[in-house]
């Protein structure tokens, strides 16, 4: 595998593979010296056309922790403010020698076209409104540590579907590892032909949770009102929000996921966000760890087996 | 002069006498200097287009009035109607004659201008209509394609309007709201590929609409680059009506589809593929081509849309909307309607050349091979078979969606009034 752009594109054995080495590398990481010689000499950069400051200093973590040399290139205030094209970008990465290019990108499909013009390995961080694989990888990692498997389990990812990459990521990778998903939304924040997707779809949050194993609550921005997705704040989060009452609902061992950033009081409590189920603050750290799977088996090579 | 053994629609070798511009005499063995031998090649008439863009005035950059129209002489065609949303578009009665006097002095085929339905296409007030139809470049196709004429109202007085010269209303059929950002046809594809999705039912629902308001004033519509099968179902329905109706189709939404953004030789997210109307599924390509066929569907019109490289080399939202079609048109219907049976030769004359001149009451284009029409003639190689190159193009620009593929057929020559424009497949 030369690039990680979509979550389709893994197989079982090849997302099993990255996990497991995210395992192993996680030990590294409970060390006091955090750091591998493993990418001595490699050079990664960051680009980031959107902002997102902790997708971001995760990957740099990841890539410092593998002694990666890291450049960041954020769009703003960069040449690319002044209205340079992605290939001239790109050609210009290419030029300096990087070895592996981390895009976040606020056009769907902004990595395939980067995968076309440079010869280093493209990780997509993000795609508009397309994919985000480094973020399902770090879900189910989350998912396998907490849950011990992921076979089997029921995820409910609750949201807008819609918008979201982390829900098209997670489809897709959940549904090759073997986890049975649920899409839950109101009508109008899900794609259209999402009945053709690997995965069960519900309008009715209510009767979703009580067979549900994890519940992954997506980010609902406020402005999607204002286009008539649905009528208020308040409505979508009296329907759709995760509060104590439905938490309550719950088996004891169900989790609650989110890949921040939250809106607190929107689509989960502050109380339901800070509460032992809540695994928010371990996706965080395990987002590290995963990233630091892919980047090693990307450029360095495999633990234990070729991801191809 | 002779232009010898050419079948005409397919059928016997026959020898053209060509006299002044016209067909003299059809027959075998005719006696006289051999201007072309077409050795058992195709006759078609002089093939027309009713949807080009030539970008002259202003994007001279992607396509000029020469070299679009070289594209359009090499594709074949002796006539092209180019359309009015150029900069500063064509929207007065000066423009319009600049754009009818370069192709005029060109030579390659001739343009027909179509002016703007309403000023700067704003969509709010009606263009002087009059004045291009009255000018030297005789408009008598109107419209704001690139945009729709959303406004009812407006749209019911350009239709009326253009009764008092038997001009006709060429709509661009989508609905601005439903549209916002579209990217891609609205599917299972557009969910996938988290591209903004450009419902079917945008363009159905304006079809609709203007079939109402053109049987209410009782006005000529034309409908531009229709692309779903809910369209054609209502365009059969107007036709039903005996209202005045017709309609147009592209080579590319008769033979790509939608999985195209997705799985194709260029790879994925390839905007060499985003076009507007944007391509649609197998059952919209199936639904056309039966149109095309029974007629539902008058003609078949390239929208020919020139864009330079650098508008296409971007991720798939930035780039712009459009594909070049003027050179491989006669072979993607080659390949979508009569490789599958759906026409034959005289039915494709008929889609390609009669029918669009009759809809642009374009005089002296269109008309049967026969003694006493105009010589205009396109000689085609059915048998042959070409990857795609556009690297060999006549056009400015690039953009043809068909790069690595190969499709059937090649234009070897193109006469406009007995003057060949194109010979041995290069321009004359």
């Amino acid at each position: 595998m030369k690039h990680l752009i979509s979550a389709g594109d893994l197989g079982r054995d090849d997302a099993l593979l990255i996990l497991d080495t995210a395992e192993e590398l996680a030990r590294v990481s409970e060390r006091s010296i955090k750091k591998l010689p493993t990418l001595r000499g490699r050079t990664v950069v960051n680009l980031f056309f959107e902002d997102s400051t902790r997708t971001r200093i995760s990957f740099e973590a990841a890539a410092k922790r593998l002694s990666a040399d890291v450049i960041n290139f954020s769009a703003k205030g960069s040449s690319v403010s002044k209205g340079e094209s992605l290939k001239d970008t790109a050609l210009t990465l290419e030029a300096m020698g990087a070895d592996a290019v981390v895009i976040r990108h606020g056009a769907s499909g902004a990595p395939h076209r980067l995968a076309n013009w440079v010869r280093g390995s493209v990780v997509n961080a993000g795609d508009g409104t397309h994919e985000h694989p480094t973020q399902a990888l770090l879900d189910a990692f989350s998912m396998r540590r907490r849950l011990g498997r992921l076979e089997g389990l029921k995820v409910a990812v609750v949201g807008d579907i819609l918008h979201s990459r982390v829900a098209r990521s997670n489809v897709l990778l959940l549904s090759a590892l073997g986890a049975e998903v649920t899409l839950v939304a109101p009508p109008t924040l899900l794609p259209v032909a999402v009945e053709n997707w690997p995965c069960q779809v519900s309008y009715d949050l209510d009767s979703v949770l009580p067979k549900s194993d994890v519940v992954m609550m997506l980010r609902v921005q406020l402005e999607r009102q204002n286009a008539a997705f649905f009528p208020s704040a308040r409505e979508y989060s009296r329907r759709y929000g995760l509060d104590r009452d439905r938490v309550a609902k719950l088996h004891d061992d169900a989790i609650v996921m989110h890949p921040g950033p939250m809106n607190r009081g929107m689509e989960i409590s502050a109380e339901v966000a800070d509460s032992p189920r809540s695994t928010i603050v371990e996706q965080v750290a395990n987002g590290v760890t995963v990233r630091m799977a892919v980047l090693y088996l990307l450029l360095g090579g495999a633990i234990g087996g070729d991801v191809q | 002069m002779i232009i010898r053994n050419a079948r005409i629609l397919g059928g016997d070798p026959v020898d053209l006498r060509i006299e002044n511009g016209l067909i003299a005499e059809i027959g075998p063995g005719l006696g006289g200097v051999t201007a072309f031998d077409a050795d058992g090649l195709l006759a078609l008439p002089g093939l027309v287009d009713l949807h080009t863009h030539l970008r002259e005035p202003g994007r001279e950059d992607a396509e000029t009035v020469e070299t679009g129209t070289q594209a359009a002489a090499r594709g074949g065609y002796t006539a092209v109607h180019a359309m009015a949303n150029t900069s500063p578009v064509a929207d007065t009665a000066g423009v319009v004659e600049q754009v009818w006097r370069l192709g005029q002095e060109y030579g390659h085929c001739d343009v027909q201008p179509i002016g703007a339905v309403t000023s700067g296409l704003d969509g709010r007030q009606l263009a002087e209509l009059g004045a291009m139809a009255d000018s030297a470049a005789r408009v008598r196709v109107f419209s704001d394609d690139g945009k729709c004429v959303s406004d009812a109202v407006l749209m019911r007085r350009a239709l009326e309007y253009v009764k008092a010269f038997d001009g006709v209303v060429a709509q661009h059929a989508q609905e601005p709201r439903l549209t916002e950002g579209a990217q891609l046809n609205e599917g299972e594809v557009s969910g996938r590929l988290g591209l903004a999705g450009w419902p079917a039912v945008a363009e159905e629902a304006i079809i609709a609409r203007d079939c109402l308001l053109a049987a209410h004033v009782g006005s000529r519509l034309h409908v531009c680059h229709v692309s779903t099968a809910g369209s054609v179902e209502i365009i059969r329905w107007a036709k039903s009506k005996g209202w005045d109706v017709t309609a147009e189709v592209t080579p590319h939404h008769l033979l790509l589809t939608d999985s195209c953004a997705e799985h194709s030789p260029v790879g994925p997210y390839n905007p060499i593929y985003k076009v507007n109307p944007p391509l649609r599924t197998r059952e919209d390509v199936r639904a056309l081509r039966e149109a095309l066929a029974d007629g539902t569907i008058d003609c078949v019109a390239t929208d020919h849309a020139p864009h330079p490289v650098e508008d296409k080399e971007t991720e798939w939202a930035a780039a712009a909307m459009g594909m070049i079609g003027l050179e491989t048109a006669l072979s993607a219907v080659q390949e979508a309607m009569v490789e599958t049976g759906l026409l034959d030769w005289a039915a494709v004359a008929d889609r390609m050349s009669a029918r669009p001149a009759r809809i642009g009451r374009l005089a002296g284009h269109g008309q049967p091979v026969e003694v006493g029409s105009a010589a205009n003639l396109t000689l085609y190689d059915p048998s042959a078979r070409a990857l795609v190159d556009p690297g060999a193009m006549a056009s400015k620009s690039r953009n043809t969606p068909y790069e690595g593929m190969t499709l059937p057929g090649r234009v070897v020559a193109t006469f406009l009034r007995g003057r060949p424009t194109v010979l041995e497949g290069k321009l004359v």
